[in-house]
């Protein structure tokens, strides 16, 4: 019996149809593809992306150079140098992050007593030479300043569970 | 000796000892702040609180003595809450700062709060806050982090010996301060920086440049002053960072002096990375086959007798074992490593060295003082001293300065022929001398280094000779060197044998043309007229005085950029160890002059440090043995054998005027000319300072 069943549906094209049917049936329901560079889809406020070092709303910088970032980096991506600046606090004077090196695990952010390291929504940073990845306490700061809004909301968002 | 039981396991310890020291026997840890061995009981952290049975409350273990049949605990659920509870009490008004407290990572209180504490807090009132101090041009002064442990007012009262800290108001608003505003200006002060267990005293050139995890750590030996202070070099790439000091009982207990500790910025500047040769009257940068081309040109043929050399203040024996070595095969007998000409009998070892030992100094109980200052010339020595004096019983006699030691002297002038009444008795000190047990001398090297040094010398000699200073087990005859390579020079003999000439000889000769090649092994501070006319070979580190002279410049290594070997002013033979790499080109020194010694023709028979160091105890045995002291025989060396003259009437004074700068490094250091300007007033003052 099983021998004509298995005959009867390879030559009427059995799971061929089927298998287009079900083609066919996703085309009435809602796409969930993305068009990407055009459409983007929704981040958790935990996402890992580009680094950024933050300000306080009144332009000061928060980073205090107390290298617990560096100290915990697994894959020791950052560099931090560090002296009293003119007025006596304690600031960087480099701040450096391999991006090549870097591993995306977030344990910079959770070491930072100030929040002020913080690894952002933007996972868009793609270079076209290796150089451009070795980012700085400028290109840091600046990246800060780009996605600020977003971040600050982020971490409004993920306050409750830390 | 009274038996105690701490945790329910007996143990006998001395009488007069604290409970705390007794669990430390035992191997019960408790926790403390204020208690530290080498300073006075306090008391007042509470830190150390433990549980002893049939006492009605609990009792600071560091301040209570033992008694017989104490049952002591210290792992109950009782005295664990009260570590608690202390601990919150002294969390209370202790500012959350510690990402940006550099103390973090060592602090006393980070760790015995993981350790102790109780993890929360249930104050939720104003902390305090206390303004910052600046203390001096090397300490901050952050003072809200403050506990009130007195630890650094107790190291200023007993072992500076200045009295410049103590504790205004009381209660909450109790604060540490200078009472007025003043720097604190004991050459000791840094060390408060390491007795402070928290970040209220740190150290002000080291501010936020490291952190303790990244630092590598040496173990070394320093050199800017002849004690030989054990050191560990903290360094963070290719830079020093920091220089703390190391435990040795027979040398600097655990302190350092500031110069020793803070000069070390001066590592990274003005230094020679570059051989440089003079072209044209001018030092022009040059490789090394050009520079020791240039050395060549001018020795090829020139005689023995022509050639000289001079070694400065803190060069490595290994360095001047090559060089002398070198010399000889040149055919020169002319070198000598007293730079300053101070004359102590190179054949006599007890002549030039600190026979009593730094820690043989707490056995005196009468010390003649003659034409030095040791509070600048080796503050961590001169602490020894001090130590003395607080046993009680010990009389002091200064011919010399009259500065202000941090201990009771009776200063008698500073004549140098009273030196000849102390001898005979006829000076009242001579009678102190005559009736101590165990009597001693220190002759400053500037005493030696006047032109009458031989007299004088001899006349310290006569002195230890008629007061009982020498018989069995005890030697009281003193020579307060300040230059780390002087003793290691005299035992390794960089100094004039069969005619050679010394440095006075060596620089007359120079100016009258009859030396015509003048190594300068890192010696500075040479009279440039005489040597005009004379080819200078310069190798040393920094751009000095000596670099200015040279026609040529070899770059050698300072003493944290190689492992070398130094001898203190006890005869005592130390090692010193690699930290960093020396800079751009330069090298290890007696490397450098044994490759030196292949362009010339005269290949020197070793290859490795090993090798080097072997032909050293060859030459002399003491550096068959690091780390030990070999008792120098008393031989006759005065008169007979380095010359007689007459005493002088010129008045005795140390050679040093500014503790701060005495040597290429510390000349070369921001932070050591910053102390310079706060406390020698010797900065050059211009404009509207009037």
């Amino acid at each position: 019996m099983s021998f004509i069943d298995r005959h009867l549906r390879s030559f009427l094209l059995a799971e061929l149809l089927q298998g287009m049917w079900l083609t066919f049936r996703y085309m009435f329901r809602p796409s969930v593809t993305l068009n990407y560079p055009y459409e983007k889809g929704p981040l958790s406020p935990r996402f890992r992306g580009e680094h950024a070092l933050r300000r306080y709303p009144n332009g000061e910088e928060r980073c205090i150079a107390c290298k617990l970032c560096e100290a915990v980096c697994p894959a020791q991506a950052i560099t931090i140098e560090a002296e009293p600046r003119d007025d006596g606090s304690r600031r960087t004077t480099r701040y450096d992050i391999d991006m090549t090196k870097c591993i995306y695990c977030g344990f910079c952010e959770e070491a930072c007593p100030v929040d002020a390291i913080v690894e952002g929504p933007n996972f868009e940073y793609a270079t076209e030479t290796r150089e451009e990845l070795m980012y700085d306490k400028e290109k840091l700061l600046d990246n800060g300043a780009r996605w600020e809004v977003e971040i600050a909301q982020r971490l409004r968002a993920d306050a409750p569970y830390r | 000796m009274p038996k105690l039981t701490i945790d329910g396991k007996e143990i006998e310890v001395d009488a007069g000892m604290t409970v705390l020291q007794a669990c430390e026997q035992a191997g019960a840890e408790v926790p403390r702040f204020c208690y530290h061995e080498r300073l006075p009981l306090s008391g007042n952290c509470r830190m150390c609180l433990v549980e002893m049975e049939r006492a009605p409350k609990p009792v600071a273990s560091c301040c209570m003595p033992v008694g017989d049949g104490m049952v002591i605990h210290t792992n109950t659920e009782k005295v664990k809450k009260m570590r608690e509870a202390v601990m919150e009490f002294l969390l209370i008004n202790h500012p959350l700062d510690c990402p940006i407290c550099d103390q973090g990572g060592e602090c006393d209180l980070q760790d015995q709060a993981m350790a102790y504490g109780a993890g929360m807090s249930r104050f939720v009132e104003s902390k305090r806050a206390v303004p910052d101090k600046d203390f001096s041009p090397l300490i901050r002064g952050v003072m809200t982090r403050c506990i009130h442990c007195t630890r650094c007012v107790r190291f200023a009262n007993e072992i500076c010996g200045t009295s410049e800290l103590g504790g205004v108001f009381r209660g909450e608003h109790l604060e540490i301060g200078t009472y007025v505003d003043k720097a604190i200006s004991s050459e000791l002060s840094g060390n408060m920086i390491d007795l402070c267990p928290v970040g209220a005293l740190t150290s002000a050139p080291y501010a936020y440049k490291a952190r303790p995890w990244e630092l590598s750590k040496t173990e070394s030996v320093d050199v800017l002053d002849a004690v030989g202070c054990n050191i560990r070099v903290d360094a963070r790439g290719d830079a020093v960072m920091r220089i703390v000091p190391r435990l040795n009982e027979d040398v600097n207990e655990e302190w350092l002096g500031d110069k020793s500790r803070f000069a070390c910025d001066g590592l990274n500047r003005q230094r020679l990375d570059q051989p440089y040769v003079k072209k044209g009257g001018k030092l022009q940068p040059a490789t090394w086959d050009e520079a020791f081309a240039a050395i060549k040109a001018k020795a090829d043929g020139l005689d023995g007798s022509k050639i000289a050399a001079l070694a400065g203040d803190t060069v490595d024996v290994e360095a001047m074992t090559a060089l002398k070595d070198l010399l000889n095969a040149l055919g020169s007998k002319n070198m000598d490593c007293r730079q300053e000409s101070s004359t102590v009998d190179p054949n006599v070892r007890a002549s030039y060295i600190f026979n009593t030992t730094i820690a043989g100094i707490e056995q005196a109980d009468a010390l003649l003082i003659v034409g030095s200052n040791p509070r600048i010339e080796a503050p961590v020595l001169n602490a020894r001293i001090r130590k003395r004096y607080l046993m009680g019983g010990f009389k002091v006699g200064v011919v010399g300065p009259n500065t202000e030691l941090t201990y009771k002297a009776e200063h008698y002038g500073d004549d140098p022929a009273m030196l000849r009444d102390i001898a005979s008795g006829a000076h009242a000190f001579g009678k102190i001398l005559q009736n101590a047990e165990n009597p001693m001398i220190i002759v400053g090297a500037g005493a030696l280094m006047r032109s009458d040094g031989a007299a004088i010398l001899a006349a310290c000699k006569t002195i230890a000779d008629a007061t009982g200073m020498i018989k069995d087990g005890w030697n009281g005859f003193n020579v307060l060197q300040t230059a780390a390579s002087r003793v290691g020079g005299l035992d390794i003999g960089f100094a004039p044998t069969d005619g050679g000439l010394d440095t006075a000889g060596i620089l007359d000769a120079c100016g009258d043309g009859k030396v015509e090649l003048l190594y300068l092994l890192a010696a500075d501070g040479m009279e440039a007229a005489k040597l005009s006319d004379t080819f200078i070979v310069y190798q040393g580190h920094h751009g000095d005085s000596g670099a200015h002279l040279a026609d040529v410049i070899l770059p050698g290594a300072a003493y944290t950029e190689k492992n070398g070997t130094y001898v203190n002013t006890e005869g005592r033979v130390q090692q010193g160890h690699l930290a960093v790499f020396p800079p751009g080109e330069a090298k290890e020194d007696w490397a450098v002059i044994r490759a030196l010694s292949g362009v010339l023709g005269k290949t020197l028979p070793y290859d490795t440090l090993a090798q080097v160091r072997a032909r050293m105890a060859e030459i002399n045995p003491v550096f068959a043995t690091v780390n030990e002291i070999q008792p120098a025989d008393w031989q006759d060396f005065g008169p007979s054998t380095v010359g007689g003259g007459d005493i002088q009437s010129k008045p005795l004074k140390s050679h040093i005027r500014n503790y701060y700068m005495t040597d290429p490094i510390s000349r070369a250091s921001e932070t050591m000319a910053a102390c310079t300007a706060e406390f020698s007033g010797e900065a050059e003052r211009t404009g509207t300072d009037g």
